[in-house]
Formats: C-alpha cells, sequence, structure tokens
C-alpha cells in the first residue's frame, strides 16, 4: 500500500504530498526529501542521451527497513515519488509502474486544466480522489 | 402571474432570487397590493403559508377571509432564516387536530404563525439543512381545516413513508390559484421523481405534468393547475405544490368554491394509485429519469445563451475554445480560481485542454449555478455530460445525426474526431449552403492534412477555414491554391496555442521575402497577385530556342505545383511555407521576364563579343552566314538570357531554402522550449 506520494517540482519543492495519516508525516516528508538526492543521481547518471531515452521509471530509489521508495520522472522534469511499506511484498514492480502510471495520468490532466498554473500545488479533486484511491487499494 | 414576475418564466425555474421575488410578490398579492415588480420594495407582511390536504372528494378549501387579514409572522426576518420542518408525523397530528374553522381563527393564527416562523432562509439552509425549528404544525393545520370537512387522516400514511425524504412543508395559500406546498426534500438536488409522484399522491387525482423544461413541473387536475417547481440549490429542493383549493374544472367555480372548502389530507390509499397511474402516464416524457439533476438541466434559453457565447469566442459552433480563452473568459465569471478549476475538471470530460460546445455549456452551467449558490457537485451530473447535451441539441441547422456521430465519435481518438468534425463541418456547410461538392474536397482535403495533425487546436483552425470560407464565398471553385490560403486565413484565425508564433511568422516570412524580394525586383509586389497568371504568362515567349526557357519555365512552376502539392499534404504549418516558395519562384519568374529586357543587355553585350566573336571565324561566309550569325546570336543570347534567369532562379530557391530551414529551426526552437509546460 503507498503509503506516502508525493508530486515534486523541477526545482525540487513539493506541488502536492500526501501520507496516510497513520504515522508521522513529517518522517515521510523527510524520506522523500531525502529520496529526491537519488532521483537526482539517477536522472545525471543518463544525463548525457537526451531526453527521450531516458526512461520515465526510476525504479526502486532506495529500501530501508521498513519501506521502499520509488520514483518517476516525467520529461518536465518533475518527480513522482510512492513510499511503500516494505511489509507488503506483495507488490511487484508492474504493480508500481501501474500506479506510476495512474499518477502521471492524473498529473497530466491536472495540467490540462488552464486553469491550473505550473508550480502551483495540486488542489485537484480528482487528483485528490485518485491519490486516495491509490493509497487505499493496495493493501 | 407572479411567476412571470419574478423571472422564473423567463429563466424556466425558479431560482433562489426568484424564489424570494416571488414570494414576496406572494405577500403583496395576499395583501392586496398590485403584484408588480415594486412591490416587493414595499415592507411587506410575510406571505401567509399554510398547510392545505385536500379531502377526500378533493374540496380544498382555502380561506380567503385569512388573505383579508395580514398576517403578521413576527418570526420571519430576513436574518434568521431557516426553513422549518415539518415531519410527517406532525402532519399527521395535523390533520387530526381539531378542525377550526379559518374564519374563527384569524385572531388566533398569528399566535400559531408565530410558532411557525416562515423564513426564507436559503443561506442558512446552505449551511445545514438540519436546521430544524420543530414546527408546531398543529397550529398551522386548525387553519387548514376549515369547517370541519371530511379531512382524512389517511394522508397519514403515504406521508409517514415521506418522512425521511420531506424535510420542510411550508404551504402558502394564494388567493387566485391555489395553495402551495412547499416541500424541501432530504436529498441534495432533488428528490427522485419516485419522491415526487408520491409527494404527488399527496393531492389525489392529481395528474402529473411537467410545465417547462427543467425544473417546473405542473400537475393539473381537471385543468386546475397544479405546480410542482423545484427549487434547486444548496443541498435542499423544495417544491411547491399549488393545490387548487377547489377541483371544478372551471376557475370561476374555484373563486366561488375557496371560500369554503376545506383542505385536509383525505384517505390517499384509493387516489393514490389513481395518481400514481397519472403520473406514471405524464411521467415526463421529455425529461429522463434524471430528474433529481434539475438544477443541472440546462433550459432552451439558457442553451441558447450559452451557444451565442461560445460563438462570441469560437465562430465555428463544432470547434474547440482552447484552454487560455476558455480561462480569460470563465475567469470574468468572478469565481475564484480553485472553483473555476474545479468546473473545467468536471466540465473537460476528455481533459484535452478544449471545450467542445457540449462542454462549454456544461462549463458554463456550472459557472451560472455557482454564482446562483449552488454547491458545485461531486462529479458531472448526468445532464450535463456532453453525450447527453449533445444529443439534447435540437438544432435543426446542424443535423442530429451528425451529433449522434459527433458524440460516438467523442470516446474514440482524436483523429476520428476530427474526420467527424470534419465530415460535419462540410455537411453542415452543404446543408448551410448549396455549395458544391468541392467543398466537400476541400473539406477532406483538409481532413487528410487534420489527420496528419497530432495536436487537435491545429484542426480547430481548418473547421473554421471550412465553414468560414463558406460564408465568405458562395461559390468556391476550390483550386490547391485557394485552399491553402483558406489554410492560412484559418491558421491566422485558429486559436492553436502553441501555434501562433509561427503563424504570424508566415505571414511575415511572406512578408520577408516580399522583401527579399524587393531586393532583386521593385515590381515583385506588384505581381504576388499574379500567382497563377505567371505560369501561363512563361509560355508565350516566342522563340523557337526559346522552347529550352519555355521547358525550364514550365519545369519550374510545375516545381512549384509539386511542393505545393507536397505541402498541402503535409500539416497545414508546413503549407504556408510551402505555398510561399511556390509564389515566389512564380513571382520570380516574371521578373526574370522584365529582367529578361535587362539581361539582354548583358546578354547582347555577351552577345556582341559572341558575335563578334563568331563574326571573325565567318569573314568569308558573311553574306551567308550573317543570317546564320543573327540567328545564332539570337540563340546565344537568349540562351544566355536562359541561363541567367535559370542562375538566377536557382539562388532564389537556395535562399527560400535557407529560410525554410530557418523557420523549421525557429519552430523546433519553440517547440522545445513549449515542451516542458505543454502535455506530455
Amino acid at each position: 500500500m503507498a503509503v506516502c506520494i508525493a508530486v515534486i517540482a523541477k526545482e525540487n519543492y513539493p506541488l502536492y504530498i500526501r501520507s496516510t495519516p497513520m504515522e508521522n508525516e513529517l518522517k515521510f516528508h523527510y524520506m522523500v526529501h531525502t529520496s529526491l538526492d537519488v532521483v537526482d543521481e539517477k536522472i545525471s547518471a543518463m544525463g548525457k542521451a537526451l531526453v527521450d531515452q531516458r526512461e520515465l521509471y526510476l525504479g526502486l530509489l532506495y529500501p530501508t527497513e521498513d519501506y521502499k521508495v520509488y520514483g518517476f520522472v516525467t520529461n518536465s522534469k518533475v518527480k513522482l515519488v510512492m513510499v511503500v511499506d516494505s511489509s507488503n511484498t506483495a507488490l511487484r514492480d508492474n504493480e508500481i509502474r501501474s500506479m506510476f502510471r495512474k499518477l502521471h495520468n492524473s498529473y497530466t490532466d491536472v495540467m490540462c486544466n488552464p486553469f491550473y498554473n505550473p508550480g502551483d500545488r495540486i488542489q485537484s479533486r480528482a487528483f485528490d480522489n485518485m491519490v486516495t484511491s491509490m493509497m487505499i487499494q493496495v493493501c | 402571474q407572479i411567476t412571470e414576475l419574478c423571472g422564473a418564466k423567463r429563466i424556466g425555474y425558479f431560482g433562489l432570487t426568484q424564489f424570494y421575488v416571488a414570494l414576496r410578490l406572494i405577500a403583496a398579492a395576499q395583501s392586496g397590493l398590485p403584484v408588480r415588480i415594486e412591490s416587493i420594495k414595499c415592507e411587506l407582511p410575510l406571505p401567509r403559508f399554510m398547510m392545505s390536504k385536500n379531502d377526500g372528494e378533493m374540496r380544498f378549501g382555502n380561506p380567503p377571509e385569512l388573505h383579508g387579514s395580514k398576517v403578521q409572522i413576527p418570526y420571519l426576518t430576513t436574518e434568521k432564516n431557516s426553513f422549518k420542518r415539518m415531519d410527517d408525523e406532525e402532519k399527521q397530528q395535523e390533520t387530526q387536530s381539531p378542525t377550526m374553522s379559518p374564519l374563527a381563527s384569524p385572531p388566533s393564527s398569528p399566535p400559531h404563525y408565530q410558532r411557525v416562523p416562515l423564513s426564507h432562509g436559503y443561506s442558512k439552509l446552505r449551511s445545514s439543512t438540519e436546521q430544524m425549528h420543530p414546527a408546531p404544525y398543529e397550529g398551522r393545520q386548525p387553519l387548514v381545516q376549515p369547517e370541519g370537512s371530511s379531512s382524512g387522516v389517511s394522508g397519514a400514511k403515504p406521508l409517514r413513508h415521506q418522512a425521511s425524504l420531506i424535510r420542510m412543508v411550508l404551504c402558502e395559500v394564494r388567493q387566485d390559484s391555489g395553495v402551495y406546498f412547499w416541500f424541501i426534500p432530504q436529498e441534495p438536488f432533488g428528490l427522485s421523481f419516485d419522491d415526487v409522484i408520491s409527494m404527488a399522491a399527496l393531492f389525489p387525482g392529481v395528474p402529473f405534468q411537467p410545465l417547462g423544461p427543467s425544473v417546473f413541473y405542473l400537475i393539473s387536475v381537471n385543468q386546475i393547475p397544479f405546480g410542482i417547481f423545484q427549487l434547486t440549490g444548496l443541498r435542499t429542493v423544495s417544491y411547491s405544490i399549488r393545490m387548487p383549493l377547489a377541483l371544478k374544472h372551471s376557475d370561476i367555480e374555484l373563486e366561488n368554491s375557496y371560500k369554503d372548502r376545506t383542505i385536509a389530507l383525505s384517505g390517499r390509499a384509493d387516489l393514490e394509485d389513481s395518481v400514481l397511474s397519472f403520473s406514471v402516464e405524464r411521467e415526463l416524457q421529455d425529461n429522463s429519469s434524471n430528474y433529481p439533476d434539475e438544477p443541472w438541466r440546462i433550459t432552451e434559453e439558457q442553451r441558447e445563451y450559452y451557444i451565442n457565447q461560445f460563438r462570441s469566442l469560437q465562430p465555428d459552433p463544432s470547434s474547440f475554445i482552447s484552454g487560455s480563452v476558455a480561462k480569460n473568459f470563465f475567469t470574468k465569471s468572478k469565481l475564484s480560481i480553485p472553483e473555476l478549476s474545479y468546473i473545467w475538471e468536471l466540465s473537460d470530460a476528455d481533459c484535452d485542454g478544449a471545450l467542445t460546445l457540449p462542454e462549454f455549456c456544461a462549463a458554463f452551467h456550472l459557472i451560472v449555478a455557482r454564482k446562483n449558490g449552488y454547491p458545485l457537485p461531486e462529479g458531472l451530473p448526468p445532464t450535463l455530460q456532453p453525450e447527453y447535451l449533445q444529443a439534447a441539441f435540437p438544432k435543426p441547422k446542424w443535423e442530429c445525426a451528425l451529433f449522434d456521430s459527433y458524440s460516438e465519435s467523442m470516446p474514440t481518438n482524436q483523429q476520428a474526431r476530427d474526420l467527424n468534425r470534419m465530415e460535419k463541418t462540410s455537411v453542415k456547410d452543404m446543408a448551410d449552403f448549396p455549395a458544391p461538392t468541392q467543398d466537400v474536397t476541400g473539406d477532406d482535403k483538409q481532413a487528410l492534412k487534420s489527420s496528419l495533425n497530432e495536436a487537435l487546436p491545429k484542426d480547430a483552425p481548418e473547421d473554421p477555414a471550412a465553414p468560414k470560407d463558406s460564408n465568405s464565398l458562395k461559390a468556391r471553385p476550390r483550386s490547391r491554391s485557394y485552399s491553402s490560403t483558406s489554410i492560412e486565413e484559418a491558421m491566422k484565425r485558429g486559436e492553436d496555442p502553441p501555434t501562433p508564433p509561427p503563424r504570424p511568422q508566415k505571414t511575415h516570412s511572406r512578408a520577408s521575402s516580399l522583401d527579399l524580394n524587393k531586393v532583386f525586383q521593385p515590381s515583385v509586389p506588384a505581381t504576388k497577385s499574379g500567382l497563377l497568371p505567371p505560369p501561363p504568362a512563361l509560355p508565350p515567349r516566342p522563340c523557337p530556342s526559346q522552347s529550352e526557357q519555355v521547358s525550364e519555365a514550365e519545369l519550374p512552376p510545375q516545381l512549384n505545383r509539386a511542393p505545393s502539392q507536397a505541402a498541402e499534404s503535409s500539416p497545414p504549418k508546413k503549407d504556408v511555407s510551402y505555398s510561399q516558395p511556390p509564389s515566389k519562384p512564380i513571382r520570380r519568374k516574371l521578373r526574370p521576364e522584365n529582367q529578361s529586357t535587362e539581361s539582354q543587355e548583358p546578354s547582347t553585350a555577351v552577345g556582341g563579343p559572341a558575335s563578334g566573336a563568331t563574326v571573325k571565324p565567318h569573314p568569308t561566309v558573311q553574306k551567308q552566314s550573317s543570317k546564320q550569325k543573327k540567328a545564332i546570336q539570337t540563340a546565344i543570347r537568349k540562351n544566355k538570357e536562359a541561363n541567367a534567369v535559370l542562375a538566377r532562379l536557382n539562388s532564389e530557391l537556395q535562399q527560400q531554402l535557407k529560410e525554410v530551414h530557418q523557420e523549421r529551426i525557429a519552430l523546433e526552437n519553440q517547440l522545445e522550449q513549449l515542451r516542458p509546460v505543454t502535455v506530455l
């Protein structure tokens, strides 16, 4: 189950971050923040190649004892970071990919909205609903 | 009359303002004041509401005497606005309460009324529909039960099951046309149709009949109108059911019978069936089962208004409004940005960043509703779905079949949509004008081009192109050049956000090419209009040796035509740029002709020495070769002219190639710049 989902802008400030309220949210925020370094590392590793060649799904960024952090970067350098519970071993890579795909689609829908200025916090209800569904569905 | 005055007839439903005005006017009428708009400004007593019930014989009593007496409802203040809830149990109690003659009760009515503060508090309603004052409806009931008519307690039964449905009932008596019940059901956005039926069951023998397209329903019994209209909004919906005070055929008798009729909820067991059967019969034929969505149903006037607004933004009703245009437009509505954002989310069903006409209507309707105070729904109501709206569009000139096909194509990919739109616009054009099939072919060409497009908004310019051209030109001999120019016009008029920069460039590049042409020849602009004539003008350069020139001259036009054909098969953006090369060489074809005279001089100068050269080897055969010489000289001269022409043409084409390259680079740059911002 996705415990925390965050959307981080190109300049590395969060556009949207939400975690399940069970635990200390600050901890998740911290994990997301530290994961940004890993994301940047992965991006720069393939930095020489063109953007097209870079794969969007970054995979497991780093595992902790309790959680695993997955990353996804869009073509416009917007990062999607997802923290999942390690105890949930049934989560396969494909599922994570599909979750990221859904997130990405929702994000593009938010972008489509002319009233949304890129760089604003995401306040779309549809996006919220989608994230909520993702956070409770995968258990 | 009050309905008309308060504007409900105009709008087709009772919005909040209309309701308020209506109530004020009712109060005015009840107090004997003339019903006019101005009268609402007076300090009026609050309209009296009475719970009225019908009796078994469907005799309704209205104590018109009460009208004469002004009953003030002291609780009624505009500040404290809350509707009273009426439980069915209370209703039942009311029915069972001892009847009191209304004639005798006027003095006591105030205290009764005092217990029944009538309030018009919709704003409070918004906050909580739970605002209820346990209404001592008993107070009302006695008023309602005049002269001990046979009151039916059986009304209790069907009422009971509506306990959960009905929050509040207010009732109002109008002097002329009956008693008004205001039912405020519990669910947001209206009761289901069943609920209304069951409420109609309260008024037995009442057939159901829709009054208006949206929210006004009329129940009429024996030609006496009942009215049920739905005040949509907030989280409650109130129904007003007008009860004819007497179910008689003639209105005159109605009036007479008002005086001593009794209203009581009578046995409904038998009547209920009749009512239900009635209502089933009259089941809103034109309205779908989306009865609860009345606030979200667009009336005809609204639809016309939305369509006009759409046209003001985008002349082609079948095309799209881009996001930025729509944003500017909707921002004028002064709603907050998050709300507008949410409305956009709801209405842009296909999430393409652009609004079609039904999407636009849905968005507009939501904005209107929001401005009138209705909270935004969680999801797009069924009556605002694009397919529904499209199917409901009764436009004669928009052939509905096309719309069905269009609506079917909506879920399909964009290209299919484009093609459908193309077909639609083309057929529409044909419908509008006795346009030749060339229009269709022209549109098909554009359709082909559009199918090559990736971005939808690019197709938008082509759509206005087709009807616009049809509007502008009645008889259109659609040649390829025309189609290209129409695309250019369309591109200029289209609202494609990413592409506007290139478009002016094209025109400017054309002007720049003109400037370049001016470098070569000042007479170029004059020849610009002569796009087509030049090629025919070229061949008639009579000279046998000039056949080469002619053929070469023909070749460039053919080349020009070839690139123009190729251009037209490519995305329209490049059409313009390609059409420029065809035009430029054509233009420059004239210049070589003009310059041929100039070149003749150098060529004559060249020819001079050449002729001189030729003179030398032919000193002896001068006489014989003079003619030959002349012929040769002329041939040489003209060959050199042709060479010069071709060289010039070559250089010009090279320059055009460079320009096209530069344009392409510029476009790519812009694309790169815009890419991070646009949708991935």
